[in-house]
């Protein structure tokens, strides 16, 4: 073959592919380009992105504090859900990952794992929530990667964030690892909000329910908690596992026994019947909106009232205790409204619909 | 919730906790043979509130737990063939097999679908015309109405792609099994409130007259447990025999005739396995002849699969409660929750698997 | 064994060849099957077991069951002996 090839190609151009996403959105080229163009930094403009360097800079004058860094993979079926989407999910989850350890989360990078057919009209949507909810928990989104797989190598969208923030002065020592004898546990909303409206929103059991993830930025809110009570020893946000996993990490990090009063943990009715029905036990189901702060006693009283002064913490309660632990397994017991307990255990797997 | 909030009430549960204390004057071994129950009694805690007088032996009423491991690995079998889509009820996906559990199938590229009903595994062979759609139609007299269901509809619908693989249990002849052991020791029993919602509970009387004890059948909710021993107590305290319905609001003396024919139509009793306990005459349902062409154990190649119970295994006495987990010589170490030999090892309700835990945490 | 959860019918109909229905499990709204309980009406409560309706729940029995019963008959005597 002898093709002229002095005036540029002899095939057409490729089409500007405007509608889905197809590999050649990964390619780096100019389909990559246009993506970054029209989807990215439409939502997600910042002088450190427009830099267009392979790296952000970061601001030195931060390194006074101490530096927090934090990462997490989401993935979620469907990516769109009644309450958010996955990209409200990937901000959410790493931005509440760094404020956990009392830190104030800055910088956000983002890696984007798409496949082939998503419609790009679906990934705008999607990279629009996270820029609503970056601006919300003030983070900036400074780099970020996309890489594109074939169709069937991936389910739609996969997001891993990575999150650095500063921890300020003197609120240095949260930790799993932290819980004393006689702090108390205050839990700041609802459960299983979030794990009920995705199964629904999922469909594969077919019940209908009306019902939001409470998928939200709770850095601001910890902000309160923290002024009001800084000495706060633990927070943690009870996500995949649920309350009853989260507490027995804290428990064996900080060797203490947990004692929680069941009939404090507060539930959406809509929740507690899709539990009846499926036989769950709502304290294993995800949350994306709630956190466990467990803080001394004198300071307990204040610490709530600065979740119940913030819109995601309105339902926020004490649910229990933490004590010496005897045994050599430290343990979450649940007390029931009978006068009798249970052990919490982790959740061991899956969580299944139960049939006995 | 209407007819759950008020049988949660703990003013109500401390009344009857008190007044079954004001009964009670000997000690009783009272078995609930329901899973479901054992499950009740263990997360409410309702087992701390009774008296000492009375022991509670758990029985052999899980549906997962008795499922044998022979008919779990011919469901592992099948959903290993890529022609299959096997269904199952969620519970059935943790418990083990031979050498793997159907999660570590799903993991290796079969395909295994959790269904909240058999309806929703018809409507998947519906809706793959080129796959067998199997069912895995486990559980007591409560499951068995929707497992047969689902083969009336297949049949009407003309779907072809549809089998069961059949492993149902029934209560009576295992209530018999135990009570006619000679090391019997239970002395009444909380009958299964939803098995009986279903076939009533006039198949009950005869067995409690001839074994001259009595029964109660016993709902689920905190109340109803504890309504269902009161009764029972009292029956025993003045040495009564027969069957007091402690669950009337579901349950009637016939039952929902309904079902029943359901059933009928599609299912006769036969002979059952009960995993750690053995073969239990007429102790389960498979298919009628005329139906013999939904049976996947028929209808597929899974002769071949034949895998004997482990002979260590004591789950039988436990169940009976004539022996305790830890005089097993492989509790805790043979036989472990991650891998379990027997029935009561599998749940975490189970009585093996609540030492094992209980064991664990005081060690 | 056998999870059974109370819940309101909401209405029943036809489909395919079977009698299904829409029942609300106090929030959550699912379609269940009623070919087992097929003399049931709208309003009327029920337990659903694996997606089928097993068993009308009887009101009257529930508030015996809760000691109501008697406390509701007394208040009524109470009544017809005040008339």
């Amino acid at each position: 073959m002898t093709a002229d090839l002095s005036h540029g190609p002899v095939c057409p151009v490729p089409l500007s592919h405007r509608e889905t996403i197809i590999l050649g959105h990964g390619s780096g080229g100019k389909l990559t380009h246009d993506l970054i163009r029209l989807v990215f930094k439409r939502w997600l403009s910042n002088p450190f992105l427009n830099q267009g360097d392979d790296a952000a800079r970061m601001d030195s004058t931060l390194l006074a504090g101490t530096p927090v860094i934090s990462t997490d993979a989401h993935v979620v079926k469907p990516i769109f859900f009644p309450g958010g989407d996955i990209g409200r999910l990937a901000v959410c989850g790493t931005v509440n990952d760094v404020a956990m350890l009392g830190a104030v989360p800055k910088y956000l990078t983002a890696s984007f794992i798409l496949e082939e057919g998503l419609l790009i009209k679906e990934l705008d949507q999607v990279v629009q929530s996270m820029a609503e909810a970056a601006k919300e928990a003030d983070v900036l989104i400074v780099a970020g990667d996309t890489k594109v797989v074939e169709r069937g190598k991936g389910d739609r969208v996969y997001i891993s964030t990575t999150g650095f923030g500063i921890i300020p002065p003197g609120h240095g020592s949260i930790s799993g690892a932290n819980a004393q004898p006689g702090d108390l546990v205050i839990l700041s909303g609802t459960l299983g909000d979030h794990g009920i409206a995705v199964l629904s929103a999922r469909n594969e059991l077919s019940f209908e329910v009306h019902l939001e993830s409470d998928v939200a930025p709770l850095n601001k809110m910890i902000q309160q908690v923290l002024s009001a009570a800084p000495h706060t020893h633990v927070l943690r946000d009870p996500t995949r596992g649920g309350l009853a996993t989260s507490l027995n990490e804290i428990a064996e990090q900080s060797k203490v026994d947990i004692h929680i009063q069941e009939s404090t943990i507060a539930i959406k009715p809509a929740v507690r019947a899709a539990c009846e029905m499926l036989g769950f036990d709502p304290v294993y189901l995800a949350n994306e909106g709630k956190v466990i702060a467990i803080v001394p006693q004198i300071e307990a009283t204040a610490a709530l009232q600065a979740m119940h002064n913030h819109p995601y913490g309105l339902d926020a309660v004490i649910i229990g205790e933490v004590t010496v632990s005897d045994t050599i397994h430290p343990c979450v017991v649940q007390h029931t409204p009978y006068g009798s307990s249970r052990i919490l255990t982790m959740l061991a797997g899956e969580i299944l619909p139960r049939i006995c | 919730m209407k007819y759950t909030d008020e049988f949660r009430d703990a003013a109500r549960v401390k009344q009857l906790a008190d007044d079954l204390r004001g009964i009670i004057q000997h000690p009783w071994v009272i078995m609930e043979i329901c899973g479901g129950q054992t499950h009740s009694f263990m997360h409410y805690g309702i087992d701390q509130l009774l008296p000492p007088e009375i022991e509670l032996v758990h029985g052999p009423g899980c549906p997962v737990c008795v499922t044998p491991l022979e008919m779990i690995d011919k469901a592992i079998a099948l959903a290993s063939d890529s022609g299959f889509i096997l269904t199952s009820y969620g519970d059935m996906l943790r418990v083990p097999g031979s050498n793997q559990d159907l999660f570590s199938v799903r993991a290796s590229g079969g395909a295994v679908k959790v269904v909240y009903s058999p309806l929703d595994a018809v409507q998947l062979a519906r809706d793959n015309p080129d796959k067998q759609v199997v069912f895995f139609a486990i559980g007591f007299e409560t499951t068995t109405p929707a497992n047969a269901m689902s083969i009336i509809q297949a049949e009407s619908l003309g779907i072809k792609n549809f089998s069961l693989l059949v492993s149902q249990v029934r209560v009576p002849p295992a209530m018999e099994a135990i009570l006619s052991s000679p090391a019997n020791r239970v002395q009444g029993f909380l009958a299964a409130g939803h098995v009986c919602a279903v076939m009533g509970f006039w198949e009950y009387l005869p067995i409690a007259e001839k074994y001259q004890i009595p029964m109660a059948v016993t709902g689920f909710e905190p109340v109803d447990l504890l309504k269902g021993l009161n009764d029972l107590v009292t029956m025993l305290e003045q040495k009564k025999v027969g069957v007091i319905n402690s669950y009337p609001r579901a349950v009637t003396l016939e039952g929902n005739m309904a079902a029943q024919a359901s059933i009928n139509r599609v299912f006769q009793p036969s002979d059952r396995a009960w995993r750690g306990i053995g073969t239990i005459p007429m102790s389960g349902f498979s298919l009628r002849p005329e139906y013999v062409h939904f049976d996947a154990e028929k209808r597929f190649d899974l002769g071949h699969i034949k895998t004997r119970e482990s002979e260590v295994c004591i789950a039988g006495q436990v169940l009976q409660g004539v022996m305790k987990p830890p005089q097993c010589p492989g509790f805790g170490t043979l036989c472990t929750p991650e891998n379990p030999l027997g029935a009561p090892m599998v749940s975490a309700e189970g009585a093996c698997s609540a030492y094992y835990r209980y064991k664990k945490m005081t060690s | 064994m056998c999870l059974g959860v109370p819940c309101k019918i909401l209405e029943i109909y036809k489909k395919d060849t079977l009698t299904m229905g829409k029942v609300d499990f106090g929030g959550v709204v699912r379609e269940v099957c009623f070919e087992t309980l097929p003399d049931a009406l709208p309003g009327e409560y029920a337990i659903v077991h694996v997606g089928f309706a097993i068993s009308k729940l009887s009101e009257a029995d529930a508030l015996d069951t809760l000691g109501l019963l008697k406390e509701m008959n007394d208040l009524a005597d109470l009544e017809d002996q005040n008339q």
